[in-house]
């Protein structure tokens, strides 16, 4: 479904120097499968979600979705690809404030070409369980309602791959569970492969797959790993 | 830059398609104009429906400023519409006036637009009167040998016949008066007489050429309006209207008459805006002010027979009063020349012989009615005149001018020619003008939007990474631009011609012409409005449309161009860097 190889990104700093951010010599995803990949904040997580969305462009390197190669897409065509493809849940939910649930919704279907379909958004809000909140607009909703809001937004064009950017990091406890098992019964119920990033373990240990982004990623190698459970501390 | 073409393809083809639907209305006008522009705008909107909507929203949710920003525009398009309607209006009065039913205006030398506007309009002052016999050369034989038997030479000829069949018996009596009559002729009356040229017994010398000849004389008042004298022709056989198709009616009582039983030579007839104005109805008297709307007034007192059905021309504010009884008043007796001033007897002037010769025994009048003024002492301010054919029209001013007496004009060639010197060129700096303000509003829709922008990247990049492409966000805010604009526009065709047709009941008062709320601006040649000469009859037909039919293209067109900037701006949104704001 996913791979990702010799994928490098570099940021231009400014007073010139390059600013190293991702190396990674490897990576796949199977169809269907769901794996998280933990990794300290700043580490570059965030940026290798948006390089393999197409949100931004790859400075080396190939990332193939579906037997498609992104980076040899134009702009125009990895954001038509991302807008029919790719689903994304962002951590701060992302959802215009002057648009009700319904209508955040339907601006995922806006962007891809031939899909309007307002039945399939009222479908997928009352899935997340919000039947009776589609004409309401984000500052009426709760943080969690607003999340579960961006979950289905992100499901609405039935995309093949769904990357989810810390997706509990601003929800409160109690609904944290609520929302990655939301992510997941979705995902597993459309055959949908999931992508999860987050810096909480307790998250990352109901996965069956779990990725470091410090073993893959060359950039963030030189630094320690982070703490695992069970594992005795590393001295450096 | 191939990019930047693609994003701004779809609008570029809208607008492409309207200003064909435009050319299109050429032939088959506004109606199929506008089934192609629903069609266009439903096969646009409908492929861009999500986008619009998009916009849409993104404009309410800056309500305040949206309202404020489309409000500037909807006032600089009603001022647009109310010069248009203006334009119209000025347009519809000069054609109604097109034809006045006479195509020479004969008055004294001096300034022709000044005689045209003063005899047409009533406006400015005349010019100078010309004699009376001048006008008796436009008549037949028979009009002349009338009007000639009122003339003191005539006069003085019959006292002449009287002393010389009954000499012995009246000479002692009339000794005084055959004085005071032989002072009273002119000069240059006796001459005709002593050499025998009898001026009834021709036609007159313009007589060949003239259909209708009709007299105007100004100079007296009622109230602000003014007053005319002239006879029941000017409202039996004139006509007006575009194509002079229109006769004169009396929504009361009837024409004037050149004497009556009841009211002798003072019957009068009235304008449909002065009878509004002044309250006027059948069986009134007034005494018309002499030379000044606030001028002294006459004795004579006028009866009003008549109110005119409203017309729409300068004659709706006018009174019309028998000649015969303006002669009549005081004041309007022209003195009498005498070659040998010291003839005058001494203690006598010229109106006290006047009036000697009037109270004398009416010789061709019946004993009941006043004696008319004698011809010598007439003066008419305009003739109006109808040639038998267009040549004459062409040949008589000419021969006209080249006399000592008078001038002649062609009132139409100098109403057009004060329409296209002086009208339309202001008429065309206020559209200019209106047009500019429109541009300055269109302006402020640019800084509304650009200054949301700072506000809106994280909405603009969270769009992107959905899948919006730039063109996409950029095509979202010139919708957001557009519906501003063209949201203003209508609002402000609203406005406009809501004030016109507010103001209608007055514009019809003092035009006459009536103005509807859907009514559009009429049609004008838009490349001779932008300053253009056409030669071509096909080319000019083209292009005759109402100019109100090219607001909504002008304004997309507008807003696609103010709105580029902000669009640029949202097209280089950087999407990684902005998310995370």
């Amino acid at each position: 479904m996913l791979k990702v190889h010799n994928l490098k990104k570099t940021y231009t700093q400014p007073n010139g120097q390059p600013l190293h951010v991702l190396d990674v010599p490897a990576f796949h995803l199977d169809r269907g499968e769901q794996a998280v990949l933990v990794g300290r904040s700043g580490g570059g997580k965030t940026t290798l979600l948006h390089v393999i969305a197409g949100i931004s462009h790859a400075t080396a390197g190939d990332v193939t979705i579906d037997g498609v190669p992104l980076n040899r897409l134009s702009e125009a065509g990895r954001d038509r690809f991302r807008a029919g493809m790719i689903g994304y849940v962002f951590q701060t939910f992302n959802l215009l404030p002057a648009f009700t649930a319904l209508e955040n919704v339907l601006l995922g279907m806006t962007f891809a070409r031939g899909k309007h379909d307002r039945g399939r958004a009222e479908r997928l809000l009352a899935r997340v369980g919000l039947a009776d909140r589609m004409s309401h607009r984000p500052a009426a909703m709760s943080v969690g309602e607003q999340q579960r809001v961006a979950v289905a937004r992100s499901l609405a064009n039935s995309p093949r791959l769904l990357l989810a950017d810390e997706p509990t990091a601003n929800i409160d406890p109690a609904n944290q569970q609520n929302i990655i098992d939301l992510v997941r019964e979705t995902a597993r119920e459309e055959s949908i492969s999931l992508l999860l990033v987050t810096h909480a373990m307790e998250v990352a240990d109901q996965f069956d797959r779990v990725d470091r982004l410090e073993d893959i990623n060359r950039v963030g190698q030189e630094l320690p790993p982070p703490q695992m459970p069970g594992e005795p501390v590393a001295t450096p | 830059m191939q990019a930047l073409q693609r994003i701004s393809g779809r609008l570029f083809v809208l607008f492409v398609l309207l200003v064909l639907s435009v050319l299109v209305t050429f032939f088959f006008r506004l109606f199929v104009f506008l089934v192609l522009f629903v069609l266009v705008a439903f096969f646009f909107f409908r492929r861009n429906a999500a986008l619009l909507r998009v916009a849409l929203r993104s404009v309410q949710q800056r309500g305040v400023a949206s309202l404020l920003t489309a409000f500037s525009m909807a006032l600089g398009i009603m001022l647009v519409v109310s010069v248009l309607a203006i334009h119209g209006v000025i347009y519809q009065s000069f054609s109604t006036n097109a034809s006045l039913g006479y195509n020479i205006i004969i008055g004294a030398k001096g300034g022709k637009l000044q005689l045209t506007l003063n005899t047409v309009y009533y406006l400015s002052q005349p010019v100078e009167n010309i004699p009376y016999e001048f006008y008796l050369e436009f008549k037949d034989q028979e009009a002349r040998g009338y009007d000639y038997q009122f003339a003191l030479t005539r006069y003085a000829e019959h006292l002449q016949r009287s002393v010389e069949q009954s000499p012995g018996a009246m000479l002692a009596g009339m000794n005084g008066v055959l004085a005071i009559g032989s002072q009273c002729v002119t000069s240059t009356a006796l001459e005709t007489i002593r050499q025998g040229q009898d001026p009834t017994a021709r036609p007159g010398r313009f007589r060949a050429f003239t259909q209708l000849a009709i007299p105007l004389c100004l100079g007296d008042y009622y109230g602000r309006f003014r007053v005319v004298g002239t006879t029941p022709e000017m409202f039996g056989a004139l006509s007006f209207g575009p194509t002079g198709e229109r006769k004169y009616s009396f929504g009361e009582g009837r024409n004037f008459q050149t004497w009556n039983k009841d009211h002798g030579y003072f019957e009068a007839v009235v304008g449909a805006t002065v009878a509004d104005e002044k309250g006027m109805k059948l069986g009134d008297q007034f005494s018309p002010a002499h030379g000044d709307p606030d001028g002294h007034g006459h004795e004579r007192k006028f009866t009003v027979v008549g109110i005119l059905g409203r017309t729409g021309t300068p004659n709706d504010r006018a009174v019309f009063i028998n000649m015969e009884g303006f002669y009549l008043m005081d004041d309007h007796a022209k003195p009498i020349e005498s070659e040998d001033d010291e003839e005058v007897s001494e203690g006598e002037d010229a109106e006290t012989v006047n009036e000697a010769a009037n109270q004398e025994t009416v010789l061709v009048v019946p004993q009941d009615r006043l004696q008319p003024l004698p011809i010598e002492q007439r003066e008419v301010t305009a003739i109006l005149l109808r040639t038998v054919d267009p040549i004459s029209a062409l040949y008589l001013p000419n021969r006209i001018n080249e006399g000592p007496v008078a001038q002649a004009v062609l009132p139409t060639s100098e109403i057009y020619s004060l329409f296209g010197t002086i009208v339309q060129p202001i008429l065309r700096v206020l559209v200019l003008l209106t047009g500019m303000i429109c541009v300055v509003s269109g302006v402020s829709i640019l800084v509304s939007i650009y200054n949301s922008m700072s506000d809106r990247r994280h909405e603009i990049a969270v769009m992107r990474a959905l899948g919006a492409r730039r063109g996409t966000v950029l095509q979202i805010v010139l919708w957001e631009s557009i519906i501003l604009s063209v949201g203003g526009g209508l609002l402000g065709w609203c406005m406009g011609h809501g004030l016109v047709a507010a103001a209608s009941p007055k514009i019809e008062a003092q035009t006459g012409v009536s103005i509807g709320f859907f009514d559009l601006a009429p049609p004008v040649n838009l490349l001779e409005m932008l300053g253009a000469e056409v030669s071509s009859d096909w080319v000019r037909q083209w292009f005759m449309l109402s100019p109100e039919v090219l607001l909504i293209p002008v304004l997309i067109l507008l807003a696609v161009l103010v709105g580029l900037i902000p669009g640029l701006a949202a097209y280089r949104t950087d999407v990684a860097k902005s998310l995370g704001k």
